[in-house]
């Protein structure tokens, strides 16, 4: 029995370091691969251009529409998202307390809609486009890109909330505080940190999303002036050059893919600053 | 018994599903007077706190009859606004809940949601209150620290400190020296017997001395049912029934 244990517990610990040895090596291999290729073609001219002639042949240009494209439509659709997704994440968890059922009702539908592959909302919003007579814009598209990350965002923030324990509710509604009050001047302050995660973690999916954008926003070699125009985005840019022939322009599609992750990695580290200076008020379990 | 009872509850059952909690309380609670809830753990007595400030409403599953009369109105069936109407308890957990936010921002929070928002005002009543917890003189150069960063015995006097700011006449107290000290308890106790003159007090405990140390009246408690309640005086001197003896003996513990 006792070697059964030994056995049991050898195996289980050779099974859990190898798993976590694929993750590691191939995250090491993708980040690897990208600056490998990416690095060389990485050159000031790349992100602070826009297309010129001959680009799309290895010639000289940028990508700077395409990442002004993909910062304004994320920013724009995760400041939406927050908008709508916040008082639905608060609702969930404060007002709708006693209505465990509707509550479990609504979480299910969150989790169908975040399971809804976007290339579907991609197909959605450019129906909705069509219907109002909208051509690809950045307004089809931050409108496609805020529908599809909500359910991630609400769900996340959900996730933190639930965490919150029973007794400070208690205590909150003790001191006679309506449910808007317990929402936004006590729970708000509580998780801070998680809310900040949630927000990121949709901020990630809203820049990195190729399918939603592919019908919606279009392409286009121009930063955009106005809501009603094409925009380009990264994750097409990715896609467009590495499906070149020319291995100059398939060299650049990883450069490009070095600069979305670095914008992903600036944004996680600046908000994981922000949130540590707004936890120091959080009470500790 | 007396004419002055703050609380009367009549008939209140609470249940959950088809396990009964609470079965037919019958109570009339002093006004300015310690009456001290007794019972081991598990008879109820938390969830008895719990409907006397409709806590209860959050917990859908409770399914509460009866009524529980407090200044001639029927808390349980009132069309009242239930957030003014707990504000005339405060409670008293037991683990302190500060809110998250600093020492000064939650004495201040309940005077701010009720709209006294004058920073002098504030400034006052906070100072205030937080001399009343014996709080004061510890933290009156750090009101701008987290209450977090408190220790735990100084945690449950801000929370006591926070609420009496929204200015109660009940205050409810479940435990409340259970996570804390010697000292702290004693400190937390002494405040009690200095408050009665201003405020009813409700507390739930399961200590025995505590309860012969600072009890005016006494209500004891086992599964759910009212078992006995009389003067301090006439169930620690003089129990008339045997489950009481034995819980006085401590055979419970």
């Amino acid at each position: 029995m006792r070697r059964f244990r030994h056995t049991e517990e050898k195996l289980f610990r050779v099974l859990m370091f190898l798993s976590t040895n694929i993750i590691v090596i191939s995250l090491g291999i993708i980040i690897f691969s990208i600056l490998y290729k990416g690095l060389p073609s990485l050159t000031w001219e790349m992100v602070s251009q826009t297309p010129k002639g001959g680009f799309y042949f290895g010639k000289e240009g940028g990508i700077l529409n395409a990442i002004i494209g993909s910062l304004y439509l994320a920013v724009a659709s995760t400041v939406l998202a927050l908008l709508i997704g916040l008082p639905v994440a608060l609702m969930m968890n404060v007002h709708l307390i006693k209505y465990t059922k509707l509550v479990n009702g609504i979480r299910f539908l969150l989790d169908l809609l975040w399971g809804v592959p976007s290339i579907v909302y991609g197909a959605f919003g450019f129906t909705v486009m069509i219907y109002f007579g909208l051509k690809t814009s950045l307004l089809a598209g931050i409108i496609t890109v805020t529908l599809f990350i909500i359910p991630i965002m609400v769900r996340a923030m959900d996730e933190v909330l639930k965490t919150i324990p029973r007794g400070l509710m208690e205590t909150a509604m003790s001191l006679g505080s309506t449910s808007s009050e317990i929402s936004y001047r006590v729970y708000l302050k509580q998780v801070i940190p998680g809310l900040v995660t949630a927000v990121l973690l949709s901020f990630g999916r809203a820049i990195g999303d190729a399918a939603s954008v592919l019908f919606t926003t279009g392409y286009t070699d121009h930063i955009p002036t106005a809501l009603g125009q094409p925009t380009a985005t990264l994750p097409l840019a990715i896609f467009f050059q590495l499906s070149s022939p020319i291995p100059e322009v398939q060299n650049r599609a990883y450069a490009s893919a070095l600069v979305l992750t670095i914008i992903i990695l600036a944004t996680s580290i600046l908000s994981r600053y922000f949130s540590k200076k707004y936890q120091k008020n959080r009470i500790k379990q | 018994m007396e004419e002055n009872a703050k609380i009367r509850v009549n008939d209140l059952n609470l249940s959950i599903g088809k396990q009964k909690i609470l079965k037919n309380i019958n109570l009339e609670i002093p006004e300015r007077k310690i009456t001290i809830i007794l019972g081991p753990s598990g008879c109820g007595k938390t969830t008895f706190l719990k409907t006397l400030n409709r806590l209860t409403d959050l917990y859908p599953e409770m399914h509460v009859t009866g009524s529980i009369t407090i200044d001639n109105d029927d808390i349980l069936h009132t069309h009242k606004d239930i957030t003014l109407l707990r504000q005339k308890m405060g409670l008293l957990s037991q683990r302190p809940y500060p809110l998250p936010m600093n020492i000064y921002n939650n004495v201040a929070y309940g005077l701010r949601i009720s709209g006294r928002k004058k920073r002098r005002f504030l400034d006052k009543r906070v100072e205030h209150y937080l001399k009343q917890a014996n709080l004061w003189d510890e933290v009156k150069d750090r009101l701008k620290d987290p209450a977090s960063a408190l220790s735990i015995g100084q945690q449950q006097r801000l929370c006591l400190a926070r609420g009496l700011a929204v200015d109660p006449d009940i205050i409810l107290a479940d435990e409340p020296t259970s996570a804390l000290d010697p000292i702290s308890s004693e400190a937390i106790e002494k405040k009690f017997v200095e408050l009665k003159q201003q405020y009813t007090i409700v507390m739930v405990t399961h200590v025995l001395r505590q309860a012969r140390r600072i009890a005016d009246y006494v209500v004891f408690m086992y599964l759910g049912e009212v078992i006995e309640q009389g003067t301090a005086e006439e169930i620690f001197q003089n129990p008339q029934q045997e489950i009481t003896k034995q819980y006085l003996k401590g055979a419970f513990n």
